[in-house]
């Protein structure tokens, strides 16, 4: 059973994942006035790129059509590590925290690799972009993962979660600061606004959509999927680790039923908040990316000193 | 031209040193109600000079094939008045100075004289360089002379344009960005080619012309309808303002003066042709910055108005309502009072909806401070519309010369000196304000009447010459009709030919991110540009 649900997990972010984008936009159209598409859009553009020819550029290398499986498949190991209905899997007993960032990590690689390989100059560019911005959002995201660890003794996110779960409703200002710090590296992670813009047609503005331009067919579906995994891992790990309460210890029916159910609600409010943010913020100029992400820096760091003055010195 | 403006001090001085190149009386004419000076070729270059000296701002070169010699105009303006200067030269040996020297807005439009007529200006800085000549025609053909026929001679595939001479940058580090003309949104057009640092702009050059349709080829042999129409498909978005600019100059030239009522009309149709356009760039600027929001919001209230125009006027754009002699269209009693309650509806919608932008730190981190052009350089470049207007160049050709029906309104042309884009964005928003209280003034005031003139056909010779303001600016137009009714020289020149070499400037020491929303603040129109 344990095994059953290792594997049913990430097979449920793969499908749940187009589901959150579509959310998402139903909220963000809702915001703006508008009529919004269906929640199953992000499912029908997905089946509508896998059936269309896939055209690669005639410059392009073996990384170019590599990339996308690479991506697609450290997100879903990735997705194995994340507990996302139930704690205490098998999987979670191989892989710590650390090694979903080098998933990230790996994934980031290949596509700034891609994006290099073409040889155009949005490709570089959104590269380019990519990196600067990753150098400054991975320190951050390092600094809240010590915090937990700390705070949990333990880099292992289900024994984190545990954790906890089990020290029932505390509130401890380091957590209140890794949530906030994590929060905004999950937006400058996933290219969300007022980062990046997932919808745009601006070249230039471009960072996450400018690598992946030249994909097409059903490498693009690869990438676009992958990158809504990504949207939803941070969702989940922002959901579980902050606010793990009614996920599933064991493995009956009902444990996971609730489980299920709890994350969804979890997820779909924290799409809410970040369709909110989406509606009020206009897309920052990319110099003050850097300020944005000190600032996560500096809330990491809060977090971290306020953990070991207030919860070890005096605790 | 209605003359508002009295004769003063400066176009005095001013004319008596030009005159002095006129060598005798004759020289000196009028062509509709517009000082014209016939200079000697060698008197070319020496007269920009002398325009320059006094501030004139320099508005267009077009030119003519009259088998045997070709004339050229050259149409200045000084102190709200326009004056035209016209020299003619041998066809065997077409050389004429450059006015480039002294005018930068003459660089793209003396090139493209050059490419249509083989008219050299000695003395052009880029001299050799092509414009409007991509790779379609053989370098000894040229299209706009008479001997060249409309359909020209198609080549199976033309050659690929890639030796065309980009100014490089070079350093370490430096890099070249070439961005379109195919971009990756549906908008017409255009090539970009950045030179960097990092994300720093150091040089933008536009490369256009990827939509010319040979408007001045085809106008020639129609008649005054169809010129109208062609017109109003020079830019779809200025539909109104080239139709209205392209009547006014046939009218001139055939004598004929359109009812007070049918003028009326025509500012009615152009001001809803302003605030609609100023809507949806007002809108595209806040998605440039993605801020959707803003984009909804603005693109709603803009559709909700071309919405109006098709139940009005039976177009969206309200193209071909302006014909020559009046309009097609005409309001009834009911139709004023409903658009006066649109235009009440709008303006309580707009109010809200600008606090709310008025309020968005994000969005105004983007607008401010980005995409200066400053009010010397916008002087330089003689810089028109809203783009102008942003930085401190209050030409606006509504208030002086002046036309009906702005002469009998109240009109207050605003005016910013910021110059970035968060001031063209502004502007647009008080220039929208501004229409709405000249569309209220007129449908008080309109007149009852017929709004359509019998037309009466000009003599073959007769000239033409007009200038509206249109959405984006000062738009010029030209005509000469043939016999019969027929034109022989149709020239149409959209604010965006002055407009688009701001950009450039605009963009210099900005960064690359920052080029869209800059970009969309000026919103040249690639087709106005390359005709």
């Amino acid at each position: 059973m344990a095994w059953l649900m290792a594997i049913g997990q990430p097979l449920l972010f793969i499908l749940i994942a187009p589901l959150l984008t579509g959310w998402i936009k139903f909220v963000k159209c809702r915001l703006q006035n508008r009529k919004a598409p269906s929640l199953l859009q992000p499912y029908r553009d997905l089946r509508k790129l896998w059936v269309k020819e896939a055209i690669l550029p005639e410059t392009a290398s073996w990384i170019f059509s590599a990339a996308p499986v690479i991506v697609f498949a450290a997100m879903l190991l990735a997705a194995a590590i994340v507990p996302l209905v139930a704690v205490n899997l098998p999987t979670a007993r191989i892989a710590d925290v650390f090694v979903m960032v080098g998933f990230f990590a790996l994934a980031r690689t290949f596509l700034v690799l891609a994006g290099m390989d073409i040889g155009t100059a949005f490709g570089g560019m959104g590269a380019s972009r990519e990196m600067t911005i990753s150098s400054m959002a991975e320190p951050a995201m390092l600094m809240v993962v010590f915090t937990l660890a700390m705070s949990a003794q333990t880099t292992n996110l289900s024994l984190a979660m545990q954790y906890v779960l089990d020290s029932g409703l505390v509130l401890r200002p380091s957590f209140v600061f890794a949530l906030a710090a994590l929060m905004l590296v999950a937006i400058a992670e996933t290219g969300r606004i007022p980062i990046d813009n997932p919808a745009t047609h601006l070249e230039l503005t471009m960072i996450h959509e400018a690598m992946i331009l030249e994909y097409s067919g059903r490498y693009l579906a690869l990438m676009e999927w992958a990158s809504q995994i990504k949207l939803m891992l941070y969702g989940v790990l922002i959901a579980n680790m902050f606010f793990p309460w009614h996920i599933a210890t064991d493995f009956s029916l009902e444990a996971l039923a609730e489980g299920l159910l709890a994350i969804v609600l979890k997820l779909a409010a924290l799409s809410v908040l970040l369709a909110f943010s989406e509606t009020l913020l206009a897309k920052m100029r990319i110099f003050r990316v850097q300020e944005f992400l000190s600032f996560a820096y500096l809330l990491s760091v809060l977090g971290m000193l306020s953990h070991i003055i207030l919860e070890v010195y005096y605790g | 031209m209605t003359e508002t403006t009295k004769p003063n001090g400066a176009w005095d001085v001013f004319m008596s040193e030009l005159n002095a190149l006129a060598e005798d009386q004759a020289d000196r004419r009028t062509l509709s109600g517009v000082d014209m000076l016939m200079l000697a070729p060698e008197n070319w270059g020496k007269a920009a000079q002398i325009a320059r000296s006094h501030d004139a701002r320099w508005a267009g070169v077009w030119a003519e094939d009259l088998s045997g010699r070709f004339s050229v105009d050259c149409c200045l303006e000084c102190q709200g008045r326009y004056l035209i200067l016209r020299t003619a030269v041998a066809a065997e040996h077409p050389e004429l100075p450059s006015h480039a020297p002294f005018y930068p807005a003459a660089d793209r439009a003396e090139r493209h004289v050059r490419d249509m007529f083989g008219i050299r200006f000695i003395g052009h800085p880029l001299q050799e360089q092509r414009w409007t000549r991509h790779l379609a025609w053989a370098d000894d053909e040229f299209p706009l002379r008479k001997d060249f026929p409309a359909q020209g001679f198609p080549q199976a595939s033309t050659p690929p344009d890639k030796d065309y001479p980009f100014l490089k940058a070079e350093g370490p580090s430096v890099y070249e960005i070439p961005v379109g003309p195919i971009h990756a949104g549906i908008i017409e057009p255009g090539h970009f080619r950045f030179q960097a640092v990092g994300e720093t702009v150091l040089h933008l050059e536009e490369r256009l012309g990827y939509v010319h349709k040979g408007i001045e080829k085809i106008a020639e042999g129609r008649d005054p309808v169809s010129l109208a129409k062609l017109a109003g498909r020079i830019s779809g978005d200025s539909a109104v303002a080239h139709a209205w600019a392209a009547c006014r100059a046939m009218e001139a030239a055939a004598g004929l003066s359109c009812s007070e009522r049918a003028d009326y009309m025509r500012g009615i149709l152009a001001e809803r042709e302003r605030a609609i356009n100023h809507l949806g760039d007002m809108a595209a600027m806040c998605n440039d910055v993605g801020f959707a929001f803003g984009y909804y919001q603005f693109g709603r209230l803009r559709e909700l108005w071309l919405r109006d125009n098709r139940t009005l006027f039976a177009h969206r754009l309200m193209m071909d309502c302006i014909v020559p002699g009046g309009v097609a269209v005409d309001l009834k009693f009911d139709d004023c009072a409903a658009m006066k309650e649109t235009i009440a509806t709008l303006r309580a919608e707009l109010s809200d909806l600008i606090k709310i932008i008025d309020a968005n730190s994000s969005l105004e981190d983007r607008f401010l401070a980005a995409g200066v052009l400053s009010p010397a350089q916008a002087q330089a470049l003689g810089a028109l519309g809203f783009v102008g207007r942003a930085s401190g160049q209050i030409f606006d050709v509504r208030k002086a010369p002046g036309y009906p029906p702005y002469d009998q309104l109240d009109l207050t042309v605003p005016v910013e000196t910021d110059g970035d884009v968060a001031a063209r964005f502004w502007l647009r928003y008080k220039e929208l304000r501004t229409a709405c209280r000249l569309l209220e003034q007129m449908l008080e005031q309109m007149p009852e009447g017929a709004v359509l003139a019998d037309w009466r056909t000009p003599e073959a010779g007769a000239e033409g010459f007009a200038a509206v303001e249109g959405w984006r600016g000062e738009i010029l137009c030209y005509v000469r009709f043939d016999e019969g009714n027929r034109i022989a020289r149709y020239y149409p020149r959209d604010p965006s030919q002055i407009n688009w070499p701001a950009l450039e400037k605009i963009q210099i020491g900005n960064i690359v991110p920052d080029f869209p929303v800059c970009n969309k603040s000026v919103n040249g129109s690639y087709s106005g540009q390359d005709l």
